[in-house]
């Protein structure tokens, strides 16, 4: 693991290095034009926002049943990796409505449970700093039903609000595209990989370092 | 052994950092063609544009571009910082445990 | 039928604290029509409440005033450490929550019998042309925000700044259960009532319910769990 690790970075920041140039490279979307090059990374910033919640949410089930730290502690990280994740797919995505919706934001069926989620583990993470003790396990119960609700909230959403202009754009992309959008993709998963590792290790080494002081009372 | 961890996770988050600055480096220059240059040696009558360049969006795609870098490095840096943070208070409490473990 | 009884038991214990002080019931009631006041000077021009307004205010009153009632219930509870006494109880852990709960909804049932009239009236809100589908709306979603709401509150109660936690908490949970409440119960406030519209909204409560309730029970006693 540890020497995957630098391996893994190098290679994700190649791959980030060369994105720019196949994003460019990509055919210019015939109505939307230039600004729907943010496409390449808006969307792969929601995949790994949504593999963040899936993994939040399940290690979570797993440490309220099984009392596994190091579950709680994957949790904490990909909560955390969700919200920087999603705030880009958050800010990025009313730079991209702005040139082709004309408005920063549209109440948008996706764009709305996205918002939605993103709070519920912004939530998640303001009971975990603040809750005080035992708050982990609070915490681990607010993303079960965190994740319990995506199929909820976007059903509703999209229910109140049924203007969404693209509702699977991903499959039946142009062939130029599909190339520079699945790199992009793969590029921000592993990406994604290399911050949880990260992430993970840090909460890993708190709760060593947790350890030690409790040693030192003793 | 804890130093050597520390050595390692900064020359791994410092190599990180570089790369990270290098791909923010790379859209500025990847970028620097589709700036509309007509437009900064005087006026260009609109018709003269194409269609979707009415409202520019190179800035648009720049900002967004911009944004998402930023932010992970800025996440990136953040974790180092508490890793950090953690190590060396990891290392003062570890060397109160030797100490009080000597007498 | 000891399930029962122990359900019964909690419910009962905190209704008849309840009765006798009524603090929750008034002050929940004055919240309740404290917002219905504030937001009409937000949604009424010219003596005309804008189009689906009387909906909206409805369902925020309810999640606002459920929040507050949630909140001072579960502090009772914590005064006196008797929510700790409740979990060393030799009854099941499910009952209590569901005892809890229920407690919860008979108050919110209150605060609705006094609140729906209000906004039908002051909004002139043709509420009640369709009474069944608006008391099945009203029921489902105050189940479906209490059921989350009472684990919260009940799981908030050893957290430091619970007061703000919960609504931080709740409200992003709770909204598909404000979206169908609000949009079902405008349904029904359409000239043409969209009934298909409003059972479809139901449906989609009837479902939250479900498994919210499903999951709360699952999760209760882990949460719990000192």
């Amino acid at each position: 693991m540890k020497r995957l690790f630098p391996l893994t970075l190098l290679v994700v920041a190649a791959m980030f290095v060369y994105a720019p140039f196949a994003i460019l490279g990509a055919p210019q979307e015939s109505t939307m034009g230039l600004v729907q090059k943010i496409f390449y990374f808006h969307v792969p910033s929601w995949m790994a926002m949504f593999l963040a919640v899936g993994i939040c949410g399940v290690s979570s089930a797993v440490y309220l049943f099984n009392r596994n730290r190091s579950a709680d502690r994957l949790a904490a990280a990909a909560a955390e990796l969700g919200v920087v994740f999603g705030l880009i797919g958050l800010v990025t995505g009313p730079l991209w409505a702005r040139k082709a919706w004309g408005v920063w934001w549209q109440w948008d069926a996706r764009l709305t449970s996205t918002l939605v989620l993103w709070l519920i583990f912004q939530a998640y993470l303001v009971l975990r700093r603040y809750g005080g003790p035992g708050s982990d396990r609070l915490a681990a119960g607010v993303a079960v039903f965190g994740m319990a609700n995506v199929p909820f909230v976007y059903w509703s959403v999209n229910m109140w609000r049924t203007i969404h202009p693209t509702t699977s754009v991903v499959p039946t992309l142009l062939p130029g595209m599909r190339g520079p959008f699945w790199f992009c993709a793969t590029a921000f998963v592993l990406l994604f990989a290399l911050l949880l590792a990260a992430r993970t290790r840090l909460e890993t080494r708190r709760a060593e370092l947790e350890d030690l002081y409790l040693a030192l009372d003793e | 052994m804890t130093r050597r961890l520390l050595g390692t996770t900064r020359r791994v988050l410092i190599a990180c950092a570089a790369a990270v600055l290098l791909f923010v480096a790379a859209p500025v220059r990847a970028q620097a063609p589709q700036q509309p240059t007509a437009a900064q040696q005087g006026f260009v009558p609109v018709e003269n544009l194409p269609q979707q360049e009415h409202m520019p969006a190179a800035p648009l795609v720049g900002a967004a571009y911009a944004f998402a870098w930023v932010l992970i490095l800025l996440y990136l840096w953040s974790i180092w910082r508490r890793l950090n943070t953690v190590e060396r208070e990891m290392q003062a409490v570890s060397r109160r445990v030797a100490e009080e473990r000597r007498p | 039928m000891r399930f029962l009884r122990a359900l019964w038991l909690v419910t009962h214990k905190d209704l008849l604290i309840e009765a006798r002080s009524r603090e929750i019931l008034y002050t929940t009631l004055l919240f309740a029509a404290a917002c219905v006041l504030v937001f009409a000077f937000g949604f009424v021009r010219e003596g005309q409440p804008l189009g689906d307004a009387a909906a909206g205010i409805l369902w925020i009153a309810i999640a606002f005033s459920g929040t507050l009632a949630l909140g001072r219930a579960f502090d009772r509870e914590r005064q006196s450490e008797t929510l700790r006494a409740l979990m060393m109880a030799p009854i099941e852990r499910p009952a209590l929550y569901l005892g809890k709960l229920l407690g919860i909804l008979i108050l919110m049932a209150v605060v609705e019998v006094v609140i729906v009239p209000l906004v039908a009236l002051l909004f002139q809100a043709p509420l009640f042309r369709r009474p069944a589908l608006l008391v099945g709306l009203l029921a489902a979603g105050t189940i479906g925000f209490a059921a989350v709401g009472t684990l919260f509150a009940a799981m908030l109660v050893r957290a430091r700044s619970r007061d703000v936690l919960l609504p931080v908490l709740l409200y992003p949970i709770t909204i598909p259960v404000i979206i169908a409440g609000v949009r079902g119960t405008a349904a029904l406030l359409q000239v043409e009532i969209d009934e298909p519209m409003a059972r479809a909204w139901l449906a989609m409560l009837g479902l939250f319910d479900v498994v919210f309730i499903t999951l709360a029970l699952w999760t209760f006693e882990p949460v719990m769990t000192e």
